[in-house]
């Protein structure tokens, strides 16, 4: 199974030099492993992240069935109260007006061993930053937050949505508690006032950028051109999600995962 | 290891009289892309194809040879061939792409391979990224201003430009000038100064004038993949190769650019942390290998 899952995410391009044992010990205690409890919450979001999470249709099924529970989750379990948990992905920020939320939130921190910001409408905010109340069916609900600022995270997956890839490799990565690949997650939980702004700021105006193209190639909504080299951003259509200046290879760089992922 | 991990370096040059024509030295990235779009290893490739203006390319998708051969010769100034990756996979529907990358774009493409935090499916359809040397790079307006006022030359009448021998070098019909490179360097984009990759080491093979005879390029080759579409190539007689020993300057100048780059760009590295501005990278005391890419 842990074969399949390597093979989908193509984490097999480079000769191994350890031997074969040491590979089917991997896979015999992720086997033995108790499997880990999943709950999924949604907040205030647009369920792009678990439709995301779906796409990996070559591993869902056996991911589902052998490796994981699911033990929470609107539309998925039928269960109202909510269990302890190992792993709860949040999707959606929260609003600070509506009380339901607030509270399950704050009690899915109690019972869940790590909280993930699912999506960057909980890492960030995204596109609810731009919320000002006033609206159908609820006018009150005004003010959004990345749930970070009301409880603490563990892990942030941001995206809009989050690739069906990286969920699948930080599934994985947490199942086998690869803690260096998570680290980039743990650091980005700080991460919570993200805007395409953040390109000119930090790196452009810290005499970082190379105009090597990615944050315009990573942007989801096409709200970056590259003009002279640099990125030029539309506001009108940035989300503030932060999948920009979190793929610039000049704002973090994760080289030893790459020589592992390369064989370089 | 000043030039990242390779399996081979050889000396070597397309056999296709019209690449040697118009390719800047060896022909090496065009006689790949277009072996590779042949022989169907690949769909397409992201090149620095020609823009509006004479020697301000734009990333193009190359679905042809001839797309790939009106791409030949090297730009010196910014062409984000990564931001043209998606629209190749999207778009254009490829599953397998190629391009030719710069030191830094080969970093952008692999942190996204590794971590593709917002990037649907395109990770996996990167099939080989041909990396390029470079040492700096220049805004387009940079590279204007020097050579029409410094060298007294309109770029519209160059034909071709070129570095080597510690000069910047403009060819154009009937005659040929040069500048010092150090009076090129004020020209720089300064975000080159904290780069620590001379030789594109993330790429499946790089490859670039330094090191080999006139008319020829030094090839690393890296991974797997890279290795085996390079020897392909040679093996249909499309390049030809010389062993380094038998060339020169040879390795040993590849060797000494790529470290001199390090270690002016590692001080870059530890002045910016002293002054706490911010850096991807580590100073030069947290590291075990002061020349290493991180």
């Amino acid at each position: 199974m842990l074969a399949r899952i390597k093979e989908f995410l193509g984490m097999e391009t480079k000769p191994e030099t350890k031997e074969v044992a040491s590979e089917e010990e991997v896979e015999k205690v992720a086997e033995e492993k108790p499997k880990p409890r999943i709950g999924y919450i949604h907040l205030s979001g647009c369920t792009g992240d678990v439709m995301s999470l779906s796409e990996n249709y070559d591993i869902l099924a056996p991911l589902l069935t052998e490796m994981v529970d699911i033990v929470y989750g609107t539309t998925l379990v039928d269960r109202w109260d909510i269990p302890e948990m190992d792993i709860a992905l949040i999707e959606g920020s929260v609003c600070l007006q509506d009380e339901h939320s607030l509270k399950e939130l704050k009690e899915v921190r109690e019972k869940a061993g790590l909280v993930v910001a699912f999506g960057s409408c909980a890492a960030t905010g995204c596109f609810t930053r731009y919320s000002r109340g006033g609206q159908q069916a609820q006018p009150a609900h005004e003010s959004f937050v990345p749930i970070a600022d009301v409880v603490k995270v563990d892990l942030a997956m941001p995206g809009c949505p989050p690739s069906p890839e990286i969920i699948a490799k930080t599934v994985v990565a947490a199942i086998n508690g690869d803690m260096d690949y998570l680290q980039p997650m743990m650091d980005l939980v700080g991460y919570t006032e993200a805007c395409g702004c953040d390109l000119q700021l930090k790196v452009v105006n810290q005499a970082l950028c190379i105009g090597c193209g990615t944050c315009a190639m990573a942007c989801q909504t096409r709200a970056l051109d590259m003009t002279e080299g640099r990125p030029e951003l539309n506001s009108d259509r940035c989300v503030k999600c932060g999948i920009c200046y979190i793929q610039c290879p000049r704002s973090w760089w994760p080289m030893e995962r790459i020589k592992q992922d390369t064989g370089l | 290891m000043v030039l990242g991990t390779y399996k081979e370096a050889l000396s070597a040059r397309s056999t296709d009289k019209q690449i040697q024509k118009i390719s800047q030295d060896g022909g090496i990235v065009t006689a790949l892309l277009s072996f590779a779009l042949d022989e169907k290893i690949i769909d397409g490739a992201v090149v620095a194809g020609p823009g509006e203006d004479m020697w301000k390319p734009v990333p193009k998708v190359a679905m042809t040879s001839d797309e790939i051969l009106a791409a030949a010769g090297t730009k010196y100034t910014l062409s984000p061939n990564v931001w043209t990756l998606k629209e190749a996979v999207r778009q254009y529907g490829l599953e397998k792409v190629g391009t030719v990358a710069i030191p830094c774009q080969t970093m952008g493409i692999r942190k996204m391979q590794s971590y593709p935090f917002g990037v649907r499916f395109v990770a996996d359809k990167i099939a080989l990224i041909v990396g390029i040397y470079c040492m700096e790079n220049f805004p387009f307006e940079s590279l204007r201003t020097f050579i029409s006022e410094k060298m007294g030359v309109s770029p519209e009448l160059v034909e071709k430009m070129d570095i080597g021998k510690g000069k910047f070098w403009v060819h154009t019909a009937d005659e040929t000038l040069s500048i010092p490179l150090k009076e090129t360097h004020g020209y720089e984009q300064n975000g080159c100064n904290v780069c620590l990759d001379y030789v594109a080491e993330l790429a499946d093979l790089s490859t670039g004038s330094v090191g080999s005879p006139d008319g020829w390029s030094t090839v690393l080759t890296r991974t797997d993949a890279g290795d085996s579409i390079f020897k392909q190539a040679v093996e249909a007689g499309l390049i030809e190769t010389k062993p380094m020993a038998d060339v020169k300057p040879g390795l040993g100048l590849l060797e000494k650019l790529a470290k001199e780059k390090k270690e002016k760009n590692q001080k870059t590295i530890d002045d910016r942390i002293a002054i706490g501005l911010p850096v991807p990278y580590k100073a030069s005391t947290e590291k075990e290998d002061p020349l290493a890419n991180y």
